[in-house]
């Protein structure tokens, strides 16, 4: 089955494009780490980081499923962004993301470890409680994640706040200038309260026609974000959706519209620490239909190409690559393995 | 640490048959060993080995890195974890490095400083501690073209200063450089020219059906200089499996997995 065939032809329903996005935002990135002094790894991290293996630390995507899928772990607010677009006002966009959920339960997660909650209810209450939360709770690592509704826009004091930087490409030559400016922004934000606080930088869209530089077939957006990465120390770099596209096309379905830039992005490619990518499925295919149970709640498929190895040259192999997003409830997007994969 | 590491179905395919540990003294001078890999399956594991082999306590190979892809403490970590007794002989060794990231300068300056100090360090080595093999490792070709700003011709030059090293010094050089970049270009003449210029090219694949936990990818290694007994020399290609552990990586023939 050909893939480009089978992009074009579903229309995605509203909340995903911001939920797509905004999982590019947030999430496709990642997963970043650093090797942290012995002293650092023992103090318990700021909140959207965690300790993993190998003297790595992560820093999350926001959704828990793919947290999970990734290794990472992550919590919204309190992380430094970096974000860049084509856009005349890149902080419009924001605007479009989902909004963080705020339930009763989620409060006292966020004050509370797992084991001071054990310690305070009895095991055959506990159990129910579990139960109760399951979908939140799974490995213990829900104090790291947010959980977004897409159905409200993300509120105006979330994106408004100093811990948020945008950047207009649009009349830059390069990244050269985003780049400045990040590296000078970050040592302010570093030692955030005393801790070593994380970060995302955002570019979307970096291989869209409107940002000029991607014209120029040079090698450049890629030396800007290599640098970027180093020297923005617990900060890494992440690509938009669209920029997800285009790499899944030309990952492993080539697509010739976007060949010239091949070269850029199997460079990307094997720069990234992670790569991911979304794909639409398309509408009313009954083939697709026969072969994949809930067809009709799948919104898109979510590709993982390559999970993080830092320190370590084992390749991380999952059992599955392939996972389909569903909205559960019409407001959170979760991600399901899937055992045959178009 | 006594013992010679076990020798690997890698290093067999390196040396020719019955060559146990790589020989600090090649007989024809240093060689080029050219490792391609692609987004699938990475051939970084390949370049450890080969560092691992030349920091090995049994040899006394001088090592010249240059990484444009991690920081060297990653290679640290992992060469710790590979062997216990490399790290030991990693603080005795020289390394050096550089990254590129000088201000103000044109590509071309930087590529040409570049190159003067890893002269310079070769020949100080050689006359330091006499007649020791120095082996340049270059990770990755296609990051140094990003430094270039996409100036292939200026990476091929530098390289090909590089190989006359191997020829001036009886140095060796390992490269790395990933295939896919290329595969939409017309002419991969950078890739071509290196495939040329090597002696030794290790291609790493990921397997045609798929990934699989217990086989990580598969490895063709063409090597054009085995010698003979009667001085002849000729092409030989070996293909195996590999499965990557932290600590080693295990090779073996495709079905000979118990």
């Amino acid at each position: 089955m050909e893939w480009n065939e089978m992009s074009i032809s579903k229309s995605i329903p509203v909340p995903l494009i911001g939920q797509s996005d905004y999982m590019a935002l947030l999430n496709s990135e990642l997963v970043f780490s650093r090797n942290f002094s012995a002293a650092s790894s023992t103090a318990p991290p700021a909140p959207g980081l965690k300790h993993g293996p190998n003297g790595t630390m992560f820093l999350s995507s926001g959704i828990p499923d793919l947290d999970k899928i990734l290794g990472g772990g992550g919590w919204f607010t309190t992380n430094l962004l970096f974000y860049a677009s084509s856009a005349k006002d890149p902080r419009g966009f924001l605007g479009t993301l989902p909004n963080p959920m705020v339930s009763k339960d989620d409060k006292s997660r966020v004050h509370e470890t797992e084991q001071e909650k054990g310690l305070r209810i009895a095991w055959q209450y506990k159990k129910y409680f579990g139960e109760h939360n399951s979908e939140s709770q799974r490995d213990g690592k829900s104090e790291y994640c947010s959980n977004f509704d897409l159905r409200k826009p993300l509120e105006r004091h979330f994106f408004s706040g100093q811990r948020i930087d945008c950047v207009s490409l649009k009349e830059s030559a390069d990244l050269a200038t985003f780049q400045e400016h990040c590296s000078a922004q970050t040592p302010r934000y570093y030692h955030y309260n005393g801790n070593i606080s994380g970060g995302h930088i955002a570019i979307q869209s970096l291989c869209s026609p409107q940002c000029e530089f991607s014209n120029k077939m040079e090698m450049s957006p890629v030396k800007d974000m290599f640098t970027c990465r180093r020297s923005g120390d617990a900060c890494f770099y992440q690509i938009s959706e669209k920029f997800g596209q285009i790499v899944k096309c030309c990952s492993s379905y080539n697509l010739c519209a976007f060949a010239c830039f091949n070269s850029l992005l199997q460079k990307l490619q094997h720069l990234a620490d992670t790569l991911v990518s979304v794909k639409a499925i398309p509408d009313e295919d009954k083939e697709l239909a026969k072969l994949l149970t809930g067809y009709q709640d799948m919104v898109g498929l979510l590709s993982v190409h390559k999970v993080a190895r830092i320190n370590t040259q084992v390749p991380a192999i999952l059992e599955a690559t392939t996972f389909s997003m569903k909205l559960q409830k019409r407001r959170s997007l979760i991600l399901e393995c899937l055992n045959q994969a178009p | 640490m006594a013992n010679a590491p076990p020798s690997t179905l890698l290093d067999e395919a390196l040396d020719g048959k019955g060559a146990a540990v790589f020989s600090t003294s090649p007989a024809a001078g240093g060689r080029m060993i050219l490792v391609e890999d692609c987004v699938e399956t990475s051939g970084a594991f390949v370049v450890h080995h080969l560092l691992k082999r030349c920091l090995s306590p049994h040899s006394s190979d001088v090592v010249v890195f240059l990484s444009f892809a991690h920081p060297f403490s990653h290679y640290d970590r992992i060469l710790r974890k590979m062997h216990t007794a490399a790290t030991s002989s990693v603080e005795q060794k020289r390394r050096k490095g550089w990254r590129s990231r000088d201000q103000g300068k044109t590509s071309e300056d930087v590529f040409i400083a570049l190159f003067g100090e890893i002269q310079k360090a070769v020949e100080l080595s050689l006359s330091h501690a006499g007649r020791q093999h120095i082996t340049v490792v270059i990770d990755d070709v296609s990051l140094m073209e990003v430094d270039a700003n996409g100036s292939s011709n200026l990476v091929l030059d530098f390289l090909h200063y590089c190989y006359s090293l191997t020829a001036q010094f009886g140095c060796s050089l390992i490269t790395l450089n990933h295939d896919d970049v290329y595969s939409n270009e017309d002419r991969p003449g950078l890739l071509l020219k290196l495939e040329y210029l090597a002696d030794v090219v290790i291609k790493v694949e990921p397997l045609s059906t798929g990934l699989a936990s217990d086989v990580h990818g598969q490895l063709t290694v063409s090597n054009k200089g085995i010698h003979e007994g009667s001085g002849k020399s000729r092409n030989k290609v070996h293909n195996f499996h590999f499965r990557i552990k932290d600590s080693s990586v295990e090779y073996f023939y495709p079905g000979s997995k118990t």
